[in-house]
C-alpha cells in the first residue's frame, strides 16, 4: 500500500462529500418536502417532459459533434505545424473563459435572422435562432474546448512514430485511423464527450438567448427552474433539479462504463 | 397632499437630524431593472437635500436586476435598507416569506406606496407598417408580438393582464379574454425571460412587429437606439403599473437608518423628484408635475391591479402552476 494512503482517501471522501454531496443532499432534502403527487405535478408535468426531452436531446447532439470535431482539432493541434498554431490553440479556450451570456448574445447576434449569418439561410428557409437548432449551436460552442482538450494530451502521447510503423507495415490511412488510432484515444474521446454533454445538459447563460424559450419546444429544463424559482416555488425548483441529476447521473454512469470497456480494449 | 407628506418627512428628520449628523450613512436600494438611469439621479438630489438639511452625508448604492430576482436576494439576506420593486407582490412575499416588514406596508405612504407610475404600451417599427392602433390588432395573422414570459418577468405581467384587461371590457366576458390572450400569445415567437431581453429582441434582433412594454422602457428604446426607428402606440385601455416602494424595516432597524429610509421615499414624492422621474418617462403622481413634464404622457383608459382583485388573487388565477398562463400553453401545443 502506498504511504500516506489511508490519509488521502480520507481527505479525498471528506472534500467530496463536503463540495459535492452536500449540496445535492440539500436538492434530494429540498424536494423531498413535497407529496408523491406534487412532485409527479411539476416534475414529470408534460411541459417539464418536454424540456428535458430538449436539454438532454440537445447536449447528446452537441456533444456528438464536438465527439468528431473536437477529434479533427485536437489533431490538426497535435500533428501539424503551421504558423499562428498557438493562437489557435488560446481560441479554443475561449469558451471556456467567456463568460457565458457573452457567448449567448454573440451567437444570437450572429444567427438571427437579421444577423450575418442567419440572413443568408434565411432565404434558404433554415432558421438556427430562436428554436431547438439554436440550442444545440450554443452547446457545441461551450462543449468543443472539452473534447479538445481532454484528447490532444493522448494523441500527442501516442507519438507519430506509431502511425509510421503501421503505414511501414502496410495499413492503409483508414486503417491506421481505425486501428491504430481510434482505440488508443477512444477513453480520451468518451471522457471529453461525457464532459461537454454534462455542461451542455446545465448549460443556462448561453442558451437563453439564442432559443426562443416557447414552452413544449425550445424551453430547456434549466429556464424550467428559474421559472419555478420567480414563483418561490422552491420545492418545485429542486424537484425538476432532481429528475435532471438522476438522469445526468445515470447517463454519466454509462458513459464511464463504456470507457472502462474501451480502455480494457484498447489497452 | 405633497406638502403634508413633505413637511412630515422634514419632521422627521428635524428630530432626529442633528443626533446623526456626524457619521456619514450609507442606504442599499434594491431595485429592479429598468429604474437604473432614474434612480442614479435621484441619489444624487437626495444625498444633496439631505445633506442641505441635516449635514449628514449619504451615499446610496444600488441594486438592479429582474423584480423577483431581487426580491428573493432580499428575502434570502441580501440587506436592503429600501426595496423600489415593479409590482406590490414581490414586497408582498417579502413580509410574508421573510417577515422584514409588516403585511400592512403598502398603508404606509400615499397612492398605495407608489411615488411614480407606468402604463403599458406597444412599441411598433417606424411608420407603423403593419398598422398597430389597439389590442385587437394583435392577434391578426400576419403580427408578430413580442412580449418576455410573465412566469419569469414581473412586466410581462402587467403586460398580460392589460391585454386580459381589454379583452375582458371590449368582449365582455372571462371566457372571450381567455381566448383573445391564447390567440395573443400563439402569435409570439419568442418568449424572453426578462423585459430588458425582450427589448433586445424587438430592437435589435428585429424580431417581430410589435413589442409590448412599460412606458417608460418605450421612450428608452426610442431615445436609446436610433432615433425615430420606433414609434409608441397607445391602446384604447391598458393597465396602471404601480412599482411600489417600501423601507425594509427589519434591516434599517438593524442598521439604524429608518430615519434616512423613510426620508429617501418620502423624498420621491417632492415637487423636484416628481419632475426628475417624470424626465425619466415615468407618471408622477403630482397631477403639477404632470402638467408641466417635458415628457408627453397620451391619455389612456387605465385598469388597476384591483381589478383582477388584487395581486395575490391575479397570481394565484393566471400566473401559478396550473393557472390560466400555463393552460393558454398547453392548448396552444394541442
Amino acid at each position: 500500500m502506498l504511504p500516506g494512503f489511508g490519509l488521502t482517501l480520507g481527505f479525498s471522501v471528506a472534500w467530496l462529500t463536503i463540495i459535492i454531496l452536500l449540496p445535492l443532499s440539500a436538492v434530494f432534502l429540498r424536494t423531498l418536502g413535497m407529496g408523491w403527487d406534487q412532485f409527479v405535478a411539476t416534475a414529470l408535468s408534460e411541459r417539464a417532459l418536454a424540456a428535458y426531452r430538449l436539454s438532454f436531446g440537445a447536449a447528446l447532439a452537441a456533444g456528438v459533434i464536438n465527439l468528431f470535431a473536437g477529434l479533427l482539432v485536437a489533431w490538426v493541434l497535435v500533428r501539424t505545424d503551421f504558423p499562428g498554431k498557438r493562437l489557435v490553440s488560446a481560441l479554443v479556450d475561449l469558451p471556456f473563459a467567456l463568460p457565458t451570456a457573452v457567448a449567448g448574445i454573440a451567437l444570437t447576434a450572429l444567427y438571427a435572422p437579421n444577423g450575418p449569418v442567419g440572413a443568408l439561410l434565411e432565404p434558404v428557409g433554415i432558421e438556427l435562432a430562436f428554436n431547438p437548432a439554436g440550442v444545440v449551436i450554443a452547446l457545441i460552442f461551450v462543449g468543443l474546448p472539452f473534447v479538445v482538450r481532454t484528447v490532444e494530451p493522448v494523441l500527442a502521447d501516442l507519438g507519430s512514430d506509431i502511425e509510421e510503423a503501421a503505414e511501414s507495415l502496410g495499413a492503409t490511412k483508414l486503417q491506421t485511423f481505425r486501428r491504430v488510432v481510434l482505440p488508443a484515444v477512444t477513453p480520451a474521446l468518451l471522457t471529453g464527450f461525457a464532459l461537454a454533454f454534462a455542461r451542455g445538459v446545465g448549460e443556462y447563460g448561453s442558451v437563453i438567448f439564442i432559443a426562443g424559450n416557447m414552452p413544449f419546444v425550445s424551453e430547456i429544463a434549466p429556464l424550467l427552474i428559474v421559472t419555478q424559482l420567480e414563483e418561490y416555488d422552491y420545492a418545485g425548483a429542486t424537484a425538476i433539479a432532481t429528475v435532471m441529476l438522476c438522469i445526468s447521473f445515470a447517463l454519466l454512469l454509462v458513459i464511464n462504463l463504456l470507457q472502462a470497456l474501451a480502455r480494457r480494449r484498447g489497452g | 397632499m405633497n406638502r403634508r407628506v413633505l413637511l412630515a418627512g422634514l419632521a422627521a428628520v428635524a428630530l432626529t437630524g442633528p443626533a446623526q449628523a456626524a457619521r456619514p450613512v450609507e442606504l442599499l436600494n434594491v431595485s429592479y431593472d429598468p429604474t437604473r438611469e432614474m434612480y442614479r439621479d435621484y441619489d444624487a438630489l437626495f444625498a444633496r437635500e439631505w445633506k442641505a438639511r441635516t449635514g449628514q452625508t449619504v451615499r446610496v448604492r444600488q441594486s438592479h436586476g429582474g423584480s423577483g430576482k431581487q426580491a428573493r436576494a432580499v428575502i434570502d439576506g441580501l440587506e436592503a435598507d429600501v426595496v423600489t420593486l415593479g409590482l406590490a407582490y414581490d414586497i408582498d412575499e417579502i413580509a410574508a416569506r421573510a417577515k422584514l416588514l409588516p403585511a400592512d406596508w403598502q398603508t404606509r405612504l400615499p397612492n398605495n406606496s407608489t411615488p411614480y407610475y407606468s402604463t403599458i404600451v406597444f412599441l411598433v417599427r417606424k411608420g407603423n407598417p403593419k398598422r398597430i392602433r389597439d389590442w385587437g390588432d394583435l392577434i391578426r395573422s400576419d403580427v408578430k408580438v413580442i412580449t418576455p414570459n410573465p412566469k419569469t418577468s414581473g412586466g410581462a405581467r402587467w403586460n398580460y393582464l392589460a391585454a386580459w384587461g381589454w379583452a375582458r371590457q371590449t368582449l365582455g366576458s372571462d371566457d372571450k379574454a381567455r381566448d383573445f390572450v391564447t390567440k395573443l400569445y400563439r402569435n409570439v415567437p419568442i418568449l424572453d425571460s426578462g423585459a430588458r431581453g425582450a427589448t433586445t429582441t424587438f430592437v435589435q434582433r428585429r424580431q417581430g412587429d410589435v413589442l409590448i412594454t412599460w412606458e417608460n422602457e418605450g421612450f428608452l428604446a426610442q431615445k436609446a437606439f436610433g432615433r425615430g426607428q420606433f414609434e409608441v402606440v397607445a391602446p384604447s385601455i391598458s393597465i396602471r403599473a404601480e412599482p411600489p416602494v417600501a423601507v425594509v424595516d427589519a434591516v434599517a432597524k438593524k442598521k439604524g437608518t429608518t430615519k434616512v429610509a423613510e426620508a429617501y421615499l418620502r423624498g420621491l414624492y417632492s415637487p423636484a423628484a416628481q419632475a426628475l422621474v417624470a424626465r425619466h418617462g415615468y407618471r408622477p403622481v403630482s397631477a403639477q408635475a404632470l402638467a408641466r413634464s417635458p415628457v408627453r404622457f397620451p391619455a389612456i383608459r387605465m385598469l388597476t391591479i384591483a381589478d383582477f382583485g388584487g395581486w395575490s388573487k391575479a397570481q394565484a388565477v393566471h400566473f401559478a402552476n396550473g393557472g390560466e398562463f400555463d393552460r393558454i400553453f398547453s392548448a396552444a401545443k394541442r
